[in-house]
């Protein structure tokens, strides 16, 4: 052996590694003072003549004013709608389609302005926005757009026909790809819609109106009306619609379904949610690991179908919360548009009391609290990703929908009891499970009273895949050509 | 000397080791998560500190069958002084070359901090007798070799004799004394993210210092996901064991953006303990001169001619 002199130095590791902030340009995307409502196809002042401002919940910065449209407005938006779908239910579907498609291209020319703008208003992190609200909003169009001239297919022998007038209500966490979800089918079946923005997030639908005027939509095909609770309701009892479309709570769904009886007005209603997170313990821990993250922490857990309840397999309890929790305190908080964040703003003060009124409640009853060291900023509304370890089916952080970033942990023993906790709620939108083995897969999806059940993964969405509730998550389905059906009668 | 590892709630090994769960691995999921933290925007100083780290975790390698002792000496000279006219630069962590060149590196690293690293065992296919890998793994060794890059028997592997390639590990640790061990998997030939889980276990289990990714002789080399499955292995051997075992990814790695992606994807599974040469390396050659560019895009804003950095 040669007589070479070896060094053996450690090297230590550093103490940290802060990645230094990268915001995405907010520059791209200029806001007017002021928005009207977007009515035949031109922005209109109010009848109400009353504005309100639209805030960044992450800085608490208003954004703009935009009007709060009143009953007059809603009148005069469903006869803008009324008169365009004379023409545009005529039209020739491959044309209806082009127009849709155009809507499509222009969505993706001018994703970076869009995603800039939903994370400003709605406060969810830009890597979400620009990568799944955007790209899926997009593929709305396209896909749906596929179908106008094809609906005759997809129907064989049922001769569809347009409903006329469609009211469409979407909710502050997904604001352009909720109006994406509603919009599409409408317009490829040859129904015109008016829709309402949730309050506190309507600016992209705003920008949507301007995406309107570049793709030709003819005038009074899309409407736009802004405003608070109020302004929905009348929307509702307007006489002049046929169909109405709702994407939001469970209360305001029961009400809604009030109001429409006995009247000659189809109805879809999509509503809460508080979904079983299956986790078998063949399954890969890792990978299941990131699915309950994505399930719960993704939107800030502002998602109907959030996998909020976690239900674990007993004997890999302990394991997986560890790992869990190690990997939540790799989550970063923070500013909406640095490209980093993973985990945004709450979508307003009043979410963020309702949050923080279950937590408490979630404490009081007994259940442990985790949340990992993080740092929130000052300004504007933040809740730090929660997790709940022994939690009870009675306890309410475990009945009830807490639409934020908190997660509950139960155990199960064997595969029936799975089933029996995760179909014991009001509730049934969405479940996950996590195996090995494809036949049990299978075997819960037979089992699980939810609309969606996902094999090992979580909010996952495509256009083609239709979603939808049972019981209190409310009835019809949205995406694919299930989604078609509630925009049409048949002859 | 004891190599084997004891772990609890394990599955007893042929030879006497004792595995973790194996577990499983969800291809869709693991890619997905590679994905994402590969979009990671590392700015400025954070950028900085992870192009001089990843500098310091180089296995600067030539594994040519026209290498010759002038390629390895300048090769050693650029190990050392990867930057001649910035003397903030540091030096790589190891220069990588085969035993019969393993005494030239060591001559010509002589005294500086850079290791000498040499393959063996028959490199790149291990497709030899286990008396000819530990001689290779022994000439290695003599020659000055700080530490052995070895191949795993990937015929044994994928047909089932997972007990032939645990005792050729253990029989490798054991030839390597003090030197540290390097167990490449070579997962562009085991075909499942499970298998190489799978072998790095065995690997460990067998004593294994670092696992490496790949030889580089064979396409994919080392890839992110494969990275994060491995880190994960390492992570769950950690947590059980309190064991700490390293990672070399080799292969394809040629670009700083590349290695800041690897270096976010280490930091996210393992956490900061795990920044720094003693447990990450990156096996590479073409990827220190992308670094120096970039560091000095970095400290003056305009990139500079690639002829201002040595060709070695």
């Amino acid at each position: 052996m040669g007589a070479v002199e070896k060094q053996h130095t450690e090297v230590a590791a550093p103490a940290a590694w802060d990645y230094a902030p990268a915001p995405e340009a907010r520059e791209i995307v200029s806001f007017e003072r002021r928005y009207g409502l977007f009515i035949g196809g031109e922005q209109v002042s109010p009848r109400s003549r009353s504005w309100f401002p639209t805030i960044s919940p992450s800085t608490e910065e208003p954004l703009a004013e935009v009007a709060q449209g009143g009953q007059k407005d809603v009148a005069l938006a469903v006869d803008a709608a009324r008169e365009a779908f004379r023409t545009w239910s005529r039209r020739k579907p491959s044309e209806r389609a082009k127009v849709l498609f155009r809507i499509a291209r222009i969505l993706q020319e001018r994703a970076r302005e869009l995603a800039v703008a939903e994370s400003l208003d709605g406060g969810k992190p830009i890597k979400e926005s620009r990568d799944v609200d955007l790209p899926l909003a997009a593929a709305h169009f396209f896909y749906y757009g596929g179908w106008a001239d094809k609906l005759e297919y997809a129907f064989p022998g049922r001769r569809p026909r347009p409903l006329g007038v469609a009211a469409q209500i979407v909710p502050w966490n997904f604001p352009l790809l909720m109006l994406a979800w509603k919009i599409a089918p409408a317009l490829a079946c040859g129904n015109t819609v008016v829709l309402k923005p949730a309050e506190t997030t309507p600016l992209t639908a705003l920008l949507f109106a301007d995406v309107c005027r570049q793709a030709e939509v003819p005038p009074g095909v899309v409407n736009i009306v802004t405003g608070d609770g109020s302004t929905g309701a009348y929307l509702v009892r307007e006489k002049g619609i046929d169909k109405v479309a709702f994407t939001g709570s469970t209360e305001v769904g029961k009400a809604i379904q009030r109001e429409l009886a006995g009247r000659e007005v189809s109805l879809t209603l999509e509503l809460g949610g508080k979904a079983a997170n299956i986790v078998f313990d063949d399954c890969a821990l890792d990978q299941a690991v990131e699915g309950i993250v994505n399930g719960i922490y993704f939107n800030q857990g502002h998602v109907c179908c959030a996998g909020s309840r976690l239900l674990v397999q007993e004997s890999i309890h302990d394991q997986l919360v560890r790992k869990l929790k190690r990997r939540m305190a790799t989550l970063r908080i923070g500013d909406p548009l640095d490209k980093n964040t993973d985990v945004g703003a709450i979508n307003s003060s009043a979410q963020l009391e309702r949050i923080a009124e279950l937590v408490q409640s979630g404490v009081d009853e007994g259940a442990e609290l985790y949340q990992p060291p993080c740092r929130l900023p000052e300004k504007g509304w933040w809740f730090a990703p929660t997790v709940f370890t022994n939690v009870a089916q009675s306890h309410r952080i475990a009945r009830e929908e807490i639409f934020g970033p908190v997660l509950s942990v139960l155990t199960f023993r064997t595969p029936d009891e799975a089933v029996e906790k995760a179909n014991n709620t009001m509730y049934g939108l969405s479940a996950g499970v996590w195996t090995e083995k494809g036949s049990r897969i299978l075997w819960m999806a037979d089992r699980l009273r939810s609309g969606v059940v996902w094999g090992n993964t979580f909010n996952r969405f495509d256009p083609s895949s239709p979603f939808g509730g049972y019981k209190e998550s409310g009835f019809g389905r949205e995406g694919g050509r299930h989604g078609l059906e509630p925009y049409l009668r048949f002859e | 000397m004891s190599q084997t590892v004891a772990l609890p709630r394990s599955l007893e090994l042929p030879g006497g080791g004792r595995l973790p769960r194996p577990g499983s691995v969800d291809a869709v999921s693991l890619e997905g998560r590679a994905a994402e933290l590969a979009k990671r925007s590392i700015k400025r100083e954070s950028k900085l500190f992870a192009l001089d780290l990843a500098i310091r975790m180089i296995d600067l390698t030539t594994l040519e069958g026209a290498d010759t002792p002038g390629k390895v000496r300048a090769l050693s000279a650029k190990a050392q002084r990867p930057d001649p006219g910035d003397a903030s630069i540091p030096s790589v962590a190891a220069v990588c070359v085969y035993p019969s060149l393993a005494a030239v590196a060591s001559r010509a690293l002589s005294g500086s901090s850079v290791k000498v690293a040499s393959v063996a065992t028959s490199f790149p296919s291990g497709q030899a007798p286990l008396e000819v890998k530990l001689a290779d793994v022994r000439a290695a060794i003599a020659a000055g070799a700080d530490e052995i890059d070895m191949v795993i028997d990937r015929g044994a592997f994928l047909s089932g004799r997972i007990g032939q390639v645990y005792d050729e590990v253990v029989a490798v640790k054991e030839a390597c004394g003090d030197a540290h061990l390097k167990v490449i998997l070579e997962t562009g030939e085991l075909g499942t993210y499970d298998a190489v889980r799978r072998a790095s276990l065995v690997a460990i289990a067998g004593g294994a210092d670092f696992i490496k990714t790949s030889t580089g002789k064979v396409s994919p080399a080392a890839t992110l996901p494969v990275t994060l499955c491995i880190l994960e292995v390492i992570r769950d051997v950690y947590d059980e064991t309190g064991l700490v075992v390293g990672m070399k990814a080799a292969g394809g790695i040629r670009t700083a953006k590349q290695a800041i992606q690897y270096l976010c994807v280490l930091h996210e599974t393992l956490g900061v303990e795990w920044l720094t040469p003693d447990r990450f390396r990156l096996g590479a050659s073409s990827l220190l001169n992308d670094l120096l560019l970039q560091i000095r895009k970095q400290r003056t804003g305009i990139y500079r001619s690639p002829d201002e950095f040595t060709l070695d």
